[in-house]
């Protein structure tokens, strides 16, 4: 019981990373009906944006997430209005595999400047500790990267449920013909919704460096690939379904490795993955809709 | 007995019902109509006689046989055809494509024969060709056979839809809105070739249509449906002078 | 009508014709080594993308259905051709055929629940499924688990690959030039136009589905054969993407399209060897700008013929 205690909390920590990136592809998803497979090129940057600001300018954590976020936000914004804005009338599948070629840009004009090798993440900027608390270790990157986390998920909530932005996303999402004929610019909310997911990606970014203490340019496969599948998994276009589906995710992951053979975690994580598109493709949380003819 | 016979058919999507407990009777050879205002679930009816759509309750016979939740590509094999309300052609291919696809669910060679290139393929590839040819004759599309579909100008498409479906050969053919977008005088051409399908290639047609010119002309019977409900069925004297489809009609202009 | 045949009988000498002066030439120049070891390597892996993108074109271009899991296919071709010769010691013949039917298997399998999804669901529940294999191969002690089995024994040759080469295409082509090809066009044209018109559409997805996978096993047997040595990393989705590049670039439903660009893509990647970080940004910024400026890819859906070449010579006099 210990030692499954000790996995699920293990699995949080990793969840609240999937969550947070699951978020972006999910409002993005919503908006435009797009798998942004970028998403996870996003977050790395992200990771390598702190790393800079950590070892060149000795910048706290905190700081170098929130510079992280800003830039990512802002690149998110350009990858948006340069490759998918002309594409917005095409097919789904067009969109998609433009989303792979700006994935696979994203990774190797990384690799092109920064070499493909691995760096440690500054250990500086975060010094790890383990505490043991009633027979559970806990480490506090653990419990920095959970608080961090859902600070981020309640702001985001709230831009959500509470601002005229964020009821600008819901009613475009909805509905993009009636929100323009409400007043609302279809353009400008797009691409803020890039702006935000792109920002909690590289937030993600930040904690992936610290999870793993190493970065590297193809980083962001796997992790993106798994965020997706929990995005999927509480049902695409669904915000808090992202955040369950996350967890979820994670939970699963430190399980499989933890009892099973860790070689095969990420096998289990894409067998979810066909499991839910057979079985109920909406997710979690999604209602059936039925194709109109 | 009746060619079709639909029973107490139900179909709600998202708890609004679209179709509502209706029956329709229609004999061979019949030429029918379904009119009513827009929205009143025409199409719909249509997409589940085809097997677009499952019904949620009711039963759909054909020649005897239920059909109701059979797959479209089934229900086409047993002899139902039909056009769509917005022109649904394969856009990117040939005429003759359009009409040699329709052709297929009778291929007379196999696939083995397809990949070796037997003699077989290539006298079986003649055939449906020569039929395929001989549909667009009818519809005087032969000249057009190696055009793009989506390049015919609108009244062709329209037409060309009909070939393909009757390329199915079938017992009962659907169409929605034929003389949609169609100025008067394509209407009577219409209206004439519809009736001369009907005697030559022996078919029972059931047909959606706005232009009253034309169902008052053409059709021996009408149904009248409102709000998912038939709320009227007779001969086209009927119907005009029927209060309830006025009303359904009036209600609809003034609201 | 007895012309028409005659001009088509003419034309198949002279395509025979072509392709035998072709092979003979290339095998002239390999024997008497003006095509060194460098060239060859890059001839090999031309043979063996021109069968991988022409089969997945099949998939992706022909029926409409993106698929990101072509590796997974090449994969299983390669390690059951490979575990037939160099396990069981059979022939090279048996072990591609083996590894075309284990992969055509494998297809039919996949294809049966996954293609009943739609668009980018598609896409991805394959992409889900190819590193699946991937990493089912990682665990398999029998097949060397990530290290792969080495030592084999090298039998692919140009006379394999030429003539697999041309088996592929016109398989494929004989296909799609037939009934059951217009009801697999058909399902990317209007898929419920086409079932209302008789097509089983479920039924013409799978079928594409396994021959497409069925000649992507014939890639991974010949390449298993080729290069001494196969390990589960080297069919991940990125080899799955390389293979996508082709076939957008190409144009989806063009087979010389996708002939054209798998030797294009072969002899860039030749080139830029040294430079493989180079490579993948040239092939991301392809993806993106074929999207964007010529969705329908180089060639479109139109197929290039010796009669084309006449015409813009026509044209140009």
């Amino acid at each position: 019981m210990l030692e499954f205690m000790q996995q699920l909390i293990n699995g949080l920590s990793l969840g609240a990373i999937y969550a947070l990136i699951a978020l972006g592809y999910t409002m993005v998803y919503g908006i435009i009906k797009l798998i942004n497979f970028a998403h996870g090129e996003i977050m790395m940057v992200g990771a390598y944006v702190g790393f800079f600001s950590i070892s060149v300018f000795g910048s706290h954590i905190i700081v170098a997430m929130l510079f992280a976020m800003i830039a990512c936000a802002i690149l998110g914004v350009i990858i948006e209005k340069i490759a998918y804005r002309p594409l917005r009338g095409a097919t789904r599948i067009a969109a998609l595999i433009t989303a792979i070629g700006v994935s696979l840009f994203l990774q190797y004009t990384t690799v092109f400047f920064l070499s493909p090798q691995q760096r440690i993440f500054p250990q500086t900027a975060f010094q790890t500790k383990d505490y043991l608390i009633a027979g559970l270790s806990i480490s506090n990157k653990d419990v920095f990267i959970f608080v961090s986390a859902l600070i981020l998920m309640a702001i985001l909530q709230f831009i959500i449920r509470k601002t005229r932005t964020g009821k600008a996303m819901r009613a475009v999402s909805l509905d993009r013909d009636a929100a323009v004929l409400m007043g609302i610019s279809v353009d400008r909310t797009i691409s803020i919704t890039f702006a935000i997911g792109s920002s909690l990606a590289a937030a993600a970014g930040i904690m992936v460096g610290i999870y793993y203490s190493t970065i590297n340019p193809l980083m962001g496969i796997l992790p993106g690939l798994k965020a997706f599948v929990a995005a999927v998994l509480g049902g695409i276009g669904i915000v808090p379904g992202a955040m369950v589906g996350g967890f979820l995710i994670g939970i699963l992951e430190t399980l499989v490795s933890g009892y099973g053979n860790s070689l095969y975690r990420d096998a289990v994580v894409f067998g979810v993955l066909i499991l839910i598109l057979l079985v109920k493709p909406t997710g979690i949380f999604g209602k059936n809709t039925g194709e109109k003819v | 007995m009746s060619l079709l016979e639909i029973n107490k058919l139900n179909k709600a999507f998202g708890g609004l019902s679209a179709v509502l407990d209706v029956s329709i009777k229609i004999k061979e050879n019949e030429l029918i109509a379904l009119i009513g205002p827009n929205g009143a679930g025409k199409t719909t009816m249509f997409n589940l006689i085809t097997g677009v759509y499952k019904p949620d309750e009711g039963d759909i016979i054909f020649k005897g046989e239920e059909i109701q939740g059979l797959p479209p590509y089934t229900v086409c094999k047993k002899g139902i055809a039909r056009t769509f309300q917005n022109i649904r052609l394969f856009n990117d291919l040939t005429v003759l494509d359009n009409v040699k696809i329709a052709l297929h669910k009778d291929v007379p060679y196999s696939m083995l024969a397809t990949v070796l290139r037997l003699p077989s393929y290539f006298k079986g590839e003649k055939a449906l060709e020569n039929k395929a040819i001989e549909l667009l004759d009818i519809f005087n599309l032969k000249d057009k056979k190696d055009e793009i579909a989506s390049n015919l100008p609108y009244g062709e498409q329209r037409r060309l839809e009909v070939a393909r479906a009757l390329a199915t050969h079938p017992t009962l053919l659907i169409l929605d809105e034929p003389a949609a977008g169609m100025n008067p005088n394509e209407t009577q051409d219409l209206m004439k070739l519809i009736k001369r399908l009907k005697e030559e290639f022996n078919l029972t047609i059931l047909l959606i249509e706005h232009d009253m010119s034309l169902v008052m002309g053409v059709c021996e019977r009408i149904y009248v449906l409102d709000y998912g409900q038939l709320i009227a069925e007779g001969k086209p004297e009927e119907i005009r002078g029927n209060k309830k489809v006025i009303e359904a009609y009036l209600g609809e202009e003034v609201g | 009508m007895k012309k028409i045949l005659k001009n088509k009988l003419s034309q198949f000498i002279i395509n025979v014709i072509i392709l035998a002066a072709i092979f003979t030439i290339v095998q002239y120049m390999l024997n008497v080594g003006i095509l060194n070891r460098f060239y060859e390597i890059t001839l090999t892996s031309m043979c063996i993308n021109i069968i991988l993108a022409v089969s997945l074109n099949l998939i992706n271009g022909f029926t409409g259905q993106l698929s990101l899991g072509h590796a997974g296919f090449m994969a299983i071709g390669a390690y059951v051709s490979v575990v037939i010769t160099n396990y069981f010691e059979l022939p090279l013949i048996i072990g591609l055929i083996g590894g075309c039917l284990g992969a055509a298997i494998a297809g039919f399998i996949i294809g049966v629940p996954t293609l009943r999804l739609k668009g980018d669901y598609l896409a991805i529940a394959t992409l889900g499924f190819g590193e699946i294999i991937r990493v089912l191969l990682q665990n398999i002690d029998y097949v060397g688990g990530p290290a792969g089995i080495s030592g084999i024994a090298k039998q692919t040759n140009w006379a394999w690959l030429f003539g697999s080469v041309i088996l592929t295409v016109i398989i494929i082509q004989n296909i799609i030039n037939s009934s059951y090809g217009r009801a697999i066009i058909s399902v990317r044209e209007d898929e419920i136009a086409a079932e209302v018109m008789g097509v089983n559409t479920t039924n013409y997805k799978v079928l594409a589905f396994v021959i497409g996978a069925l000649f992507a096993g014939l890639a991974g047997g010949l390449y298993g054969h080729y290069f001494y040595i196969i390990k589960p990393e080297t069919f991940n989705f990125l080899k799955s993407f390389d293979i996508l590049v082709m076939v957008v670039l190409g144009g989806l439903g063009s087979t010389t399209g996708a002939i054209i660009a798998a030797i294009f893509i072969t002899v860039l990647t030749a080139a830029l060897q040294a430079f493989p970080a180079v490579r993948m940004i040239i092939y991301a910024l392809i993806l993106i700008l074929v999207m964007i400026y010529r969705p329908q890819g180089l060639m479109g859906n139109k197929e290039l013929t010796i009669r084309s070449f006449g015409k813009i010579w026509g044209e140009k006099r």
